[in-house]
């Protein structure tokens, strides 16, 4: 037995044959498939600002799900008490959605022991509480040294320790520990009366240490990560301050490598999520085999990147993370399923079967989505645009799956003049139909960068951890909504 | 309701145990060392049901607690919650919380709401009508919504669904200065979206209602053909040019920007300097028609309550009057932080209502929506808008945008795949006219609002 299922079952005087005995029950009726999902989780946050640490919090989570499926048909009941009896109510609430009738045999469970994509770390002890708050003070004090017009930081740090585990009718039987980290460092900049707010940040499944090891920062100096954190807030907020108000209207956009996938995310991602394809309602319904991009685009969804935000030793169905090729050289390949909408499509999941609890269902959601790299340089990229907008850095999105609009924030971006970046404009929404931007990349870059590991990807009110990635691409045509 | 079954809903009596409880746990605070203590405990029951082109989708039963406890210890200020509400893991949730104030810093802004603000007898708002329904009847009733939507229009091609969340519960709050409150409250909600069109030219749009009560809830039918009609209106838009051009805002997408209103003169943000309304209050940042009223004891609404989330009295507010600003929005850490007192905002605002006094000056209450288009005259009906696109800092505004283009004062076509920019403070003060199409969906009662001009990026 491991670590998992001791917390979730044996403490609670659950075992194997409670786990057979309560999806046996739901599958005497015309059910074809049911699943129990267990989750213990403890989340802790700090925040500093003013100097002070001002907020502690340590959050507590514990429950099952339980799920039958008849057809396109889900029951779903749940409940924050794991014990037999509570097992067994949430079970008989579940199955009331199918007639009685003979369903499906349970399946022998199978127990996988996938590759580890990340380790069984548990963040909120890697560090005692005065390392933490010493690492807050750090990263504001390094805020406030590299520029005097900081006149405000707020850091915050995050960690999550979570332990799942799903008994499936189809044998599937898994466990997973999942650590989650993020920090934060959020400044103002003052000059002159004016003011702007930025922040940078990044995350991992690992511990605190992540926030230690170096990487490159902005001018290409190797730094610890909380380090690069606070520089690059500062750095954003100051071009802000000289930002000039944005331009409106149709141009190219050049959109820098690493977060700007939340492009992606958006314009692509959502489409290919299987419940939509199932139901028909989303744009990109019945095009498997056609063109939807520019050749020049391949994009995958990736739950198999070490220690990245998005990534899933198993979905919460059970299923091993997968590498999946979503598009390729432009051409649909497949979309993004759980077992439910698979299913019903008559393919198999695909390892996006996500949900943000036990209190909610799994849907097919994103892991890590991203743009293989291409062949230009950067520099070429930027050279090849007369008139038009360079967006490094975004805020966030927004799609109209069925339509295809999409929109997305630039929260740092800059006019192209003549093939060179020159001033700094003010954060603007571009927006865009997915199918036609897709198919207006006209280059991509070499320089495939994935996110720090900021992404929450909100639908159907849940939220689970994402990643995006791109290289730096151009597209020749989108709408920015300055004001100038 | 009648009294005999108010004594037997076990809801109620459920109600009563847990506030036993959080004195219990604020004890235990007491008893490990906190020299001040908050705890606020809430329970949710309730059923989701789904149905898509005719067929049950989802059948969910809701069933969710949560207890969260703040703790004060010199000055120094810990948090924890629970969604696990066994005996065990509310210990340890103070235990933690309790564990957390030695870390924290001493903060002489922090601590509970002031003594004297606080709700000790709060009033009955008449929150809690709860719905007993089978799962069949939900079904039935979310089966006849969405029918009604596939049924009034050949165009409507395919369905996302309809769906009805009734769900009732109860809030218990209190605190080691001797509030103990707790009221019961109830939500039934039902809604429909479905798409028009086909293959390259699909539009979706949804209708919803949603009450206290549900015997006041609109019919399915009704929101049904409403969901049915967005739909086939939205078919065929167009990309219009870019232009500078006046732009209305639909009643239900009007709240939008009463909500960065709400963002900008909220303490959290002013006394970070983060608003584009610092120092305002006494300033005018709308016309002198514009009148907006808080009242937070409205029966059966949305957004009554009779305290805020630390406890503190809420009470009728007027938060701009002939275009000027009253008052901030404080919670009592914010106040402090600003030398003030507490408006009772912790958690967010109690129901507002906008008016447009010149409308009501001049006897008239018929500044509907045909007449707002006429006022309008040429130029974009916004009914839709994506994106985060608005800096609470300078007021800069720039979102994604579908909608309408109105040629004197007719709707002409669909528009969409557009932005809309300009500058919160120059658009507050551009406001021409609000109408009497209000929308009593939200917590802010507001109708349609028009502004003199904005820039608008299309092709």
């Amino acid at each position: 037995m491991n670590n998992v299922e001791q917390t979730l079952l044996a403490d609670s005087h659950i075992d194997d044959a409670i786990l057979s005995k309560t999806l046996n029950s739901m599958m005497g009726r015309q059910v074809n498939f049911a699943d129990l999902y267990f989750q213990s989780s403890q989340h802790e946050s700090w925040m500093l600002e003013d100097g002070i640490v001002k907020e502690g919090s340590y959050n507590m989570e514990r429950g099952v799900g339980v799920r039958a499926i008849s057809g396109e048909k889900t029951g779903f009941a749940y409940s924050d008490d794991i014990s037999p009896l509570a097992l067994q109510q949430a079970a008989d609430a579940a199955k009331g959605i199918a007639d009685s009738g003979n369903g499906t045999q349970v399946q022998a469970f199978k127990r996988q022991s996938p590759i580890k994509i990340y380790q069984t770390v548990e963040p909120l002890g890697s560090l005692t509480q005065e390392q933490k708050i010493d690492l807050l003070h750090q990263v504001e004090t390094h805020a406030r040294q590299v520029d005097s017009r900081v006149s405000q930081v707020i850091v915050s740090l995050s960690g999550v320790h979570e332990k799942i585990l799903v008994a499936a009718s189809d044998g599937s039987y898994g466990t997973d520990i999942r650590p989650l980290v993020r920090l934060n460092c959020s400044v103002l900049v003052e000059e002159n009366g004016k003011r702007e707010r930025a922040s940078a940040g990044g995350g991992a499944r690992t511990d605190y240490s992540y926030f230690f090891e170096s990487e490159c920062n902005a001018t290409g100096q190797e730094k610890a990560r909380y380090l690069t954190y606070a520089e690059e807030a500062v750095r954003q907020a100051l071009v802000n301050l000289v930002a000039v108000d944005a331009p409106a209207g149709t141009f190219p956009i050049v959109l820098g490598a690493g977060w700007p996938g939340v492009l992606l995310h958006e314009a692509v991602g959502h489409g290919l999520e299987g419940d939509f394809n199932r139901k028909g309602s989303s744009a990109f319904s019945g095009k498997i085999g056609q063109q939807v991009a520019s050749t020049l685009c391949t994009i995958v969804d990736d739950g198999t990147m070490e220690n990245r935000r998005g990534s899933v030793n198993i979905d919460d169905e059970g299923t091993p993370g997968q590498y999946n090729v979503l598009i390729e050289k432009g051409i649909l390949k497949g979309y993004m399923q759980d077992k439910h909408n698979a299913e019903l499509m008559g393919v198999k999941p695909t390892g996006n079967g996500r949900r943000e609890s036990y209190a909610h269902l799994p849907m097919p959601r994103m892991t890590n989505t991203y743009m293989l790299a291409g062949e230009s340089s950067p520099e070429d990229i930027i050279k090849s645009v007369k008139k038009g907008i360079y967006a490094p850095n975004f805020a966030g999105g927004q799609v109209d799956i069925t339509s295809g609009k999409f929109v997305f924030t630039s929260s740092e971006a800059y006019l192209i003049e003549n093939g060179e970046i020159t001033t700094p404009i003010k954060g603007a929404t571009l927006i865009g139909s997915g199918p036609e931007a897709m198919k207006k990349v006209s280059m991509v870059g070499n320089d495939l960068k994935l996110d720090a590991g900021v992404g929450v990807c909100g639908k159907d009110g849940q939220s689970v951890p994402v990643g995006v990635g791109q290289p730096t691409l151009k597209i020749d045509e989108m709408t920015i909504g300055g004001t100038q | 309701m009648s009294e005999a079954k108010k004594f037997s809903d076990p809801l109620i009596e459920q109600l009563d145990q847990v506030k036993a409880r959080v004195a219990q746990v604020l004890e235990l605070a007491k008893s490990l060392g906190a020299d001040g203590a908050e705890v606020a405990m809430s329970r949710q029951q309730g059923l989701s049901v789904g149905t898509r082109l005719g067929e049950v989708e989802n059948v969910e039963f809701t069933n969710d607690g949560a207890l969260g406890i703040t703790v004060y210890q010199q000055g120094r200020k810990g948090s924890a919650s629970t969604a696990d509400l066994s005996e065990k893991a509310l210990v340890q949730a103070v235990e933690a919380a309790v564990n957390i104030a030695k870390y924290t810093s001493v903060d002489d802004c922090s601590g509970l709401a002031d003594k004297a603000l606080l709700a000790m007898q709060p009033i009955n708002l008449d929150l809690y009508h709860p719905k007993e329904l089978s799962t069949e009847q939900a079904i039935d009733i979310a089966k006849e919504c969405e029918q009604s939507a596939l049924d009034s229009d050949s165009r409507i091609t395919n369905s996302d669904g309809a769906s009805l969340d009734c769900f009732s519960g109860f809030k218990v709050y209190g605190n080691s200065n001797g509030q103990l409150v707790g009221y019961p409250s109830s939500r039934h909600s039902l809604s429909c979206m479905v798409i028009a069109g086909s293959d390259d030219e699909m539009q979706r749009d949804y209708a919803y209602d949603v009450n206290r009560d549900f015997t006041l809830l609109n019919s399915g039918i009704s929101i049904g053909k409403k969901a049915a009609r967005e739909a086939i209106s939205r078919l065929n838009p167009q990309k219009i040019a870019t232009q500078k051009v006046p732009v209305l805002f639909r009643a239900d997408i009007a709240n939008t920007l009463w909500g960065h209103f709400i963002a900008a003169i909220s303490g959290g943000n002013l006394y970070r300097k983060s608003s584009f309304l610092l120092d305002a209050i006494g300033k005018e940042v709308f016309p002198d028609f514009l009148t907006i009223q808080e009242r937070p004891h409205i029966k059966k609404a949305l957004a009554s309550s009779a305290f805020d989330s630390e406890g503190v009295l809420t009470q009728d507010r007027d938060i701009i009057i002939d275009g000027v600003l009253q008052t901030y929005l404080l919670t009592s850490y914010s106040a402090r932080k600003l030398g003030l007192t507490s408006t009772a905002h912790a958690g967010g605002i109690h129901n507002w209502l906008v008016k447009d006094e010149n409308s009501h000056a001049k006897g008239d209450v018929n500044a509907d929506f045909d007449t707002m288009l006429k006022t309008l005259g040429t130029g974009l009906l916004v009914t839709e808008l994506m994106g985060q696109g608005v800096n609470v800092v300078n007021g800069d505004y720039s979102r994604g945008a579908a909608g309408f283009w109105v040629e004197n004062g007719e709707l002409a076509y669909p528009v969409s795949e557009i932005t809309i920019a300009g500058n919160l403070t120059q658009m507050f003060k551009g406001i021409i006219a609000v109408g009497s199409d209000i929308d009593k969906h939200g917590s802010i009662r507001t109708g349609s609002i028009l502004i003199d001009e904005m820039q608008v990026a299309g092709h």
